[in-house]
């Protein structure tokens, strides 16, 4: 006995390809879903324009290149200077504090978590990393100055200023440890298990398979993690106002009080500045140059993760 | 009496035959005596006594989780490094206890080289990954031409000369698995422990590892995890054939089912589940 095909047809079928109902909960869900995804987009498009739009004005009287490279920052002078280095050194050296002690210990973290510690450490020492990523950071910033400066750092340097770049740098740089180690550790957690066993049999310890091995194929991660680090502590803000002063000096010694630009934008703005002021438009011209750097530093590890990602597909 | 009673009893006297077949190789660079591993609670591989012989090459088949890797981690003690692995028995190289008290694993692995499944080229230049093990070793002498005759020796050198500074990822999955085989022979081990390396690999590049094996038995110790029989029959010296076997509470274990020279394993096996593995009427 054969079994027939079945009949078609050609109406039914027409008429059963059809859509049943208008599916009207797929088309609620996907306006849904848009608009939580525009509300970030519009926001940052927002953002881009209320700060450009009165930094156009601000560069109208002031012209970038004295901005850029002017010693003197004086906004609230009666005959202010709007000299920029000075906010953008106490950025870089409170950085580069907190760069100094961030990377040997993250990266230290991240080899000991991802290659050194048992299953049992790891899973009590990561959570812990993590809840140090959310201390807030006014409680950095006041542990800085109360703790940090008037307790440990006085000792050592006696003429230290009670508000200094240091103290803010070292607070800040424990702060993003926990970014560090954590996207460290996860680059080189994704470090095929082939290649420790490829260095092992080849008679290599622990320590070379992680130095020579590991490292150097996780490579673009870590400096993805370094990078995102980074951009964290130029974009800290609390920390250092609390505890590096609000003074704008061009400085190199880190005993000194400094203003980074966000300290600045944090404390002007708090200010009640006349909305069309010099020293309001002010503050949306370092809040530019803040925006481009960080966007720069985003986009640089972006790519290092791009490339990494790449190497093991 | 049940028939898996009569096919114990079976087995229970060919490991007198096997004992037979171990005490015939002179100078074995391994000796296993009653060695099982296991991973935590589990006994993957149970009870192996064989000799490795000096040399030649031994290939070691069966189906896939009878714990061929598994025995073949724990001759240059890679097994360490996993958590809860332990061995049991005594598994010893020319004599000396490789899990003696005294015996460091970075040693051992520095004489018994292992080429994996997955070509694992290090993200690093062709030359690079040729130094690495001498560099990790401190080996004395020039590094140039140790790099040269490790590469010549896995029949790469032709191929890669012009490019050493490349990186090694540039290369075919058969070029690299060379790649590691030169790596391995730079350290200069006395044995090469091979975990299936051509289970990656097309035809030819297969081709071509099985000539490079050739070349290399005599001067090294190979011994070569495959559950390619054809491949077995074709390299190997001495074969053996493991099994998984079912216990009373239902838990698998690799056994040694049956060992001797190649020649003799394929064409008249003693145990009748190597007579069915090797005819492909299972596994
Ligand atoms: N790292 C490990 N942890 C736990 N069990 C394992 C591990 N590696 C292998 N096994 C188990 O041991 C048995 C033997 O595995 P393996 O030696 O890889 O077999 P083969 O190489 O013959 O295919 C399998 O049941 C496998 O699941
Ligand atoms: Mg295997």
């Amino acid at each position: 006995m054969t079994i027939a095909a079945p009949q078609i047809n050609e109406d039914e079928l027409r008429r059963s390809l059809r859509q049943m109902s208008p599916r009207r909960g797929e088309a609620i869900m996907r306006a849904i879903l848009v608009v939580a995804a525009s509300v970030s987009i519009l926001t940052t498009v927002g953002i881009v324009l209320s700060i450009v739009i009165p930094s156009i004005e601000f560069f109208s009287e002031v012209p970038v290149w004295d901005f850029l490279t002017g010693t003197v920052w004086t906004p609230l002078f009666a005959n202010g200077e709007f000299g920029v280095l000075p906010l953008v050194s106490g950025t870089l050296m409170i950085t580069a504090i907190a760069t100094v002690v961030a990377i040997p210990l993250g990266l230290g973290a991240a080899i000991y978590l991802s290659e050194y510690a048992s299953m049992r450490v790891r899973k009590v020492l990561k959570p812990t990393l993590e809840v140090l990523a959310g201390i807030p950071t006014v409680v950095f910033g006041f542990f800085a100055l109360e703790f940090l400066t008037r307790v440990v750092l006085v000792r050592f340097f006696p003429s230290i200023d009670i508000f200094n770049a240091l103290s803010a740098g070292l607070i800040m740089g424990i702060m993003i440890i926990p970014t560090v180690a954590s996207l460290s550790e996860d680059a080189m957690s994704a470090v095929p298990s082939g290649l420790r066993d490829g260095s092992y049999a080849l008679g290599a310890s622990k320590r070379q398979t992680a130095t020579d091995v590991v490292i150097p194929a996780a490579l673009s991660g870590i400096v993805a993690a370094f990078v995102l680090g980074i951009s964290r502590a130029i974009g800290e803000t609390m920390i250092v106002t609390i505890a590096a002063g609000l003074e704008p000096r061009l400085s190199f010694n880190p005993l000194e009080g400094m203003q980074t630009m966000t300290s600045y934008i944090a404390a002007a703005g708090a200010g009640d500045l006349a909305t069309g002021s010099m020293e309001y438009k002010s503050i949306f011209a370092v809040a530019l140059l803040l925006f481009i750097i960080t966007f720069a530093m985003n986009m640089i590890s972006i790519r290092l993760v791009r490339r990494y990602r790449q190497v093991y597909q | 009496m049940n028939e898996l009673d009569a096919s114990i009893r079976i087995a229970e006297s060919l490991s007198e035959t096997r004992h037979e077949v171990s005490i015939d190789i002179p100078n074995p660079v391994f000796t296993l005596n009653g060695v099982s591993v296991y991973y935590g609670e589990y006994e993957a591989i149970r009870d192996v006594s064989l000799d490795i012989a000096q040399g030649e090459i031994t290939a070691f088949i069966g189906p896939s989780g009878c714990g061929k890797s598994t025995l073949l981690r724990s001759f240059n003690r890679m097994n360490d490094l996993i958590v809860g692995a332990r061995i049991t028995g005594r598994l010893a190289y020319h004599g000396t206890d490789l899990y003696g008290p005294e015996v460091d694993p970075i040693e051992v692995r520095r004489r018994i080289g292992m080429v994996f499944q997955k070509p694992n080229v290090f993200p690093k230049s062709i030359y690079d990954n040729v130094a690495y093990g001498p560099r990790v070793n401190k080996t004395k002498g020039n590094l140039d031409d140790l790099v040269e005759e490790s590469l010549t020796r896995a029949a790469l050198w032709d191929e890669v000369k012009d490019n050493l500074k490349k990186s090694a990822y540039a290369l075919s999955g058969g070029q690299q698995q060379r790649l590691v085989i030169a790596r391995c022979i730079a350290v200069r081990p006395e044995v090469i422990l091979m975990d299936e390396p051509c289970a990656s690999l097309d035809p030819i590049a297969t081709a071509k590892i099985e000539d490079l094996m050739h070349e290399l038995a005599g001067d090294y110790t190979i011994v070569i995890v495959t559950h390619n029989m054809q491949q077995a029959a074709r390299v190997s010296d001495r074969t053996a054939f493991f099994t998984a076997e079912v216990d009373d509470a239902g838990e698998r274990h690799g056994r040694l089912i049956e060992y001797g020279p190649t020649r003799q394993l394929f064409s008249a096996p003693v145990d009748q589940r190597t007579e069915d593995y090797i005819s492909g009427r299972f596994g």
